[in-house]
């Protein structure tokens, strides 16, 4: 135990599951804020959260993603589609170390509810949070639920900034500790009003986000005058934007998702280019592995949020063909000296079969 | 990848040795909501004036019109705020809770025939193209949801025009439309129902009593 513990970049040496030290002029003490504060270029992901009450299913799920992203976004019922819920995924990711983005939906939970999650997610050690309205109740599979919306991501961000900067709750009743938070929200440059939408991430900005993720990317040129737009306004300087991309699994998905998920909007060309394609599932990589070096360059860009729904394992090859890290590693959960101590003392005591004497121990002890 | 050594938090492990099952990737639009949706009961009663979100269907052309005419309104709005401020001393007369049954009852009926209003009992028209924002589905008060369609439609009520791409329009008309960009604060639930015309008028009543003590010490 006289060795010192392998420590890796932005870790905390007590434990993996430990908020950073504060550093100053961050707001949070996780991961996600010191790689985007640091300059370097951040990857982001979204976990496929599971049908289940086994908490394997979340970190099987999760550990295809290490040492590739330096944060994972916990979905809150993505689609009106119910799973686990995102409260749940950043308690099970938070004990493992990893860095959870913790999404909140206003649709289904009103402010008392809203503002008790945040809490209780800062307390065990959630340093993001993405404020999102979430899909309308019509999109999932329980279309007969009611729809809450009591607030807005708007107000949502100015919510969870007024708990983290003043100490205070909504209704102006303080808070003993405020949670430290990294605070974020959607936009989706690629949906009308168009000229709006620019002035829109301005008030994102005004009400609290500090990054932002964007939605599926596929039209780079689109993507690219809403960003000369937002920076002629001067906001990109004050916000970190992150953009959404993925790989399209065939030219038919693509259509479906054209046609049935609002919101997305794929241009004829990238349908053609899938269609003219042998394999169409290499060729949807490759296309998001194009974008991703498309927009890398654009400036303002500070890092690419991933989504690969179903197709999680594609996520290390996207992120290593596109060599958007410069090879940079990003945390990796990985075994210390003091976890060999104990797996070994574990492994002598349960299958060496050996029965020790309190005067054998004495001995060894010694 | 090499370093998948076994991370188990449940005494037992996993709760089953059953591989995960991962659901077949949705292929061509089979998912849950898509068999919810063909398996719901058909009837011959198809109700004509509420769609399935509960929003009354009405046809838009009214509301639609003062968004046009967004930058009328507002001046006129303007005029009648005046004018309402001006009664002041006779509400405060009658008393406002006397007049609030009536002012009410036109509020209702005027807003309602011109915005489709909902009586939030927080007007902020003014503020948003004159396009009423408790309309979007979501009641989003602060600026449109990432679901927009690409026609501008809603993405809830697929044959509504999206409330806030109309409320950018109609703001573009108006003298005062970069009130669009303020932030608007969660709707107080608690007033839903009342009148606004009589609450901004006697707010600002209250503002031009402190106005004028302030100005005469």
């Amino acid at each position: 135990m006289t060795a010192k513990r392998p420590v890796q970049p932005d870790e905390n040496p007590e434990g993996i599951h430990l908020p950073l030290d504060p550093l100053p002029g961050h707001t949070s003490r996780g991961r996600l804020e010191r790689v985007l504060r640091r300059g370097e270029f951040a990857v982001t992901t979204e976990l496929n959260p599971p049908d289940s009450a086994d908490p394997e299913d979340v970190y099987n799920r999760a550990k295809v993603f290490d040492g590739w992203v330096d944060a994972i976004n916990a979905v809150d019922a993505s689609g009106a589609n119910c799973h686990m819920s995102s409260v749940g995924i950043c308690a099970l990711l938070t004990r493992m170390g990893y860095a959870p983005i913790m999404q909140i939906a206003c649709r289904d939970k009103n402010r008392i509810a809203i503002q008790g999650d945040v809490l209780g997610g800062a307390a065990m050690g959630v340093a993001n949070m993405l404020c999102l309205t979430g899909d309308g109740v019509q999109a999932g599979d329980q279309p007969g639920a009611k729809p809450v919306f009591d607030l807005d991501s708007i107000s949502l961000l100015e919510t969870i900034r007024i708990m983290r900067d003043n100490g205070k709750f909504l209704s102006g009743r303080k808070l003993t500790t405020p949670p430290q938070l990294f605070l974020g929200a959607a936009i989706n440059p690629f949906a009308p009003p168009y000229d709006f939408r620019p002035i829109h991430l301005g008030k994102k900005i005004a009400a609290g986000a500090q990054f932002v993720q964007s939605q599926y990317c596929f039209d780079v040129p689109m993507f690219r005058t809403f960003m000369q737009k937002a920076t002629d306004l001067g906001f990109t300087e004050k916000v970190f934007v992150l953009v959404g991309v993925g790989p399209l699994a065939s030219a038919k998905t693509a259509k479906w998702i054209r046609s049935n998920v609002p919101g997305i909007h794929i241009p004829d060309s990238i349908i053609a280019r899938l269609e003219g394609a042998q394999d169409q599932k290499a060729e949807g990589k490759r296309l998001c592995i194009d974008i991703i070096n498309e927009v890398k360059e654009i400036p303002g860009v500070s890092g690419v949020h991933v989504m690969a729904y179903r197709q999680e394992e594609y996520v290390a090859e996207i992120v290593d063909e596109s060599g958007v890290l410069k090879g940079r590693r990003p945390w990796k959960r990985e075994i210390r000296r003091d976890d060999q101590l104990v797996a070994d003392r574990l492994e002598h005591l349960l299958h060496d079969n050996v029965t020790e004497t309190q005067v054998d121990m004495v001995k060894t002890a010694h | 990848m090499d370093n998948n050594q076994p991370i188990s938090t449940t005494a037992k492990g996993p709760a089953s040795d059953a591989k995960e099952a991962i659901p077949p990737a949705a292929s061509g639009g089979v998912t849950q909501a898509a068999i919810v949706k063909k398996t719901a009961p058909k009837s011959d009663y198809k109700p004509a004036d509420v769609s399935p979100q509960r929003r009354v269907q009405r046809s838009f052309t009214v509301r639609l019109w003062s968004i046009r005419h967004s930058r009328m309104l507002e001046w006129f709005y303007a005029k009648f705020a005046d004018m309402f401020l001006l009664l002041h001393p006779l509400w405060k007369g009658i008393g406002y809770g006397r007049v609030e049954a009536p002012v009410k009852f036109i509020e209702k009926r005027v807003k309602g025939f011109m915005f489709d209003c909902r009586m939030c009992g927080q007007c902020v028209l003014s503020s948003t193209g004159m396009s009423c924002p408790m309309n979007c589905p979501k009641q989003l008060r602060n600026g449109p949801c990432g679901g927009v369609r690409a026609n501008g439609n809603c993405e809830v009520e697929p044959d509504m025009p999206c409330v806030w791409v109309k409320a950018w329009e109609g703001s573009r008309n108006m003298v005062k439309g970069d009130a669009i960009l303020n932030l608007q604060k969660p709707v107080d639930q608690s007033l839903r129902e009342t009148s606004a015309w009589l609450r901004v008028t006697a707010q600002a009543a209250a503002e031009r009593g402190t106005a004028k003590q302030g100005a005469s010490s």
